[in-house]
């Protein structure tokens, strides 16, 4: 249990890092910024309390803010995702529920259901936050360009990151 | 009582996300205000930190541009001595020392963050209180303006960059002086931005250079704004748009120079004053 949470800290502090110090500065293009630390948000245990797991969005969006000097931007798309996870988790579950154990990452729900919740996620993520940070629909479809583009990349990356580190479980 | 507590229990969920949200919307809200938000930002101490530990690694990868944005810079500087000076005249006796006060200071700051492509675009610079930076100082490159103080923490300062959408510098024209604000629209672009209320008498040109116009008290006149690219009169208009090629790369900026007024107590002062006996004679 312990080593349970110190790795989904420590998940929290390397994502949040690689948000702030590299991915903020890659600058790929004008329409491209992807968001990779919302992958601690979508890693939660299933079981995860669902106050519990809204407390621990917001604390995120906050640390982000930090770096992107974004007063609550980033705290209140993340505090929304934190409000949907519950939901959504609950639309996706298997007929029988999760099994007990089990964590929504590819090697445990396959490639398929883990593409969609993570697709789900990303771009409501994006969706919300590009929007707040126009703050209008005058350039809407520039924004939404910008969505999409991102949405992609962010997808990307999760998947690269998912089979980096979380090699397929041998069967013993 | 017992059913209101059982609402609470029974919608705990929504209410405590309906709280957090409040919260990140009323710091959301705040922010633009932007001198109020003082609590969070990357001129805290810690990420400011953070920021310099990972530019020590990556300065080395431009120290190529970085020699020649300083030669640049040099040659800039020279070529400025004398403009940064206004002359005092009109004195029944001048004594050689003081015909020329200084008007403006520079201090040159390093960039340890910068973005071009976010929507709103800061950069943060390793200068701070204790180096003398205040809020509303601008912020010039070796290219031409940059932008304008934020926030102010010990060692480190925020600016907000010209791509941001709230930016705006009144631009003046060089062939003719008319001018007019340039902000950033074309949030695709950072090399790009817009004109407006440039009055139709005047002559506009491609190619033509902008200035800032020293209006306000952030830029010294003359710091280099951009190029117009091209221009026109949208319909219903009275007045030109023009789409003006920056000069500043923000993309390449290592080095910038922070402004001082130092005049800026003294006119603030006077237009307050101003302000007053108007009021008053009412």
């Amino acid at each position: 249990m312990l080593s349970e949470i110190l790795r989904h800290a420590a998940r929290l502090v390397l994502l949040v890092l690689a948000q702030g110090l590299i991915l903020k500065n890659a600058e790929i293009g004008p329409y491209i910024n992807p968001f990779l630390y919302i992958l601690f948000i979508m890693q939660l245990p299933f079981e995860t309390p669902p106050w519990l797991g809204l407390l621990l969005a917001f604390f995120t969006g906050l640390l982000v803010d930090l770096f992107y000097q974004t007063p609550g931007v980033h705290t209140t798309v993340c505090t929304f995702i934190g409000y949907l996870r519950p939901g959504i988790l609950r639309l996706m579950s298997p007929r029988e529920g999760y099994e007990f154990g089990f964590q929504p990452t590819m090697q445990y729900m396959g490639r398929s259901w883990f593409i969609s919740y993570a697709a789900i996620m990303i771009v409501l993520h994006h969706l919300f936050l590009f929007f707040l940070e126009v703050l209008s629909f005058h350039e809407f479809f520039s924004t939404l360009l910008r969505v999409i583009a991102s949405s992609g990349v962010t997808l990307l990356l999760v998947l690269v990151v998912q089979l980096l580190f979380y090699r397929r479980k041998e069967a013993a | 009582m017992r059913n209101l507590l059982v609402f609470f229990v029974r919608h705990y969920f929504f209410l405590l996300f309906l709280a957090l949200e409040s919260f990140a919307v009323i710091m959301l809200v705040q922010n633009n205000y932007f001198h109020r938000a003082g609590f969070m930002n990357s001129s805290n101490a810690v990420v400011g930190e953070m920021l310099e530990a990972r530019d020590e690694v990556t300065q080395y990868f431009h120290l190529k541009e970085d020699n020649e944005q300083l030669s640049k810079q040099n040659a800039f500087l020279l070529s400025r001595q004398a403009s940064s000076f206004a002359k005092f005249t009109g004195t029944s006796i001048q004594v050689k020392d003081t015909i020329y006060k200084q008007q403006f200071e520079y201090m040159e700051a390093g960039v340890v963050d910068n973005t071009v492509y976010r929507r709103n675009n800061y950069l943060t610079l390793n200068r701070g209180s204790l180096q003398g930076v205040k809020p509303g100082m601008g912020v010039i490159g070796p290219e031409g303006v940059v932008g304008k103080v934020l926030q102010v923490s010990d060692n480190f300062c925020t600016v907000m960059s010209l791509l941001h959408k709230e930016a705006k510098v009144s631009s003046r024209l060089k062939s003719d002086g008319t001018f007019g604000p340039v902000s950033w629209d074309d949030a695709s672009n950072y090399r790009s931005a817009t004109l407006r209320e440039l009055p139709t008498h005047a002559k506009i040109k491609k190619g033509d250079t902008l200035f800032t116009s020293g209006i306000g008290d952030t830029y010294p006149a003359g710091i280099p704004v951009g190029i117009v690219e091209s221009f026109g009169i949208k319909s219903g208009d009275q007045y030109y748009t023009a789409k003006v090629n920056l000069t500043t790369d923000f993309k390449a900026l290592q080095y910038v120079f922070i402004v001082k007024y130092l005049f800026k107590d003294e006119k603030d002062k006077l237009q307050q004053e101003t302000l007053k006996n108007a009021e008053n004679a009412k």
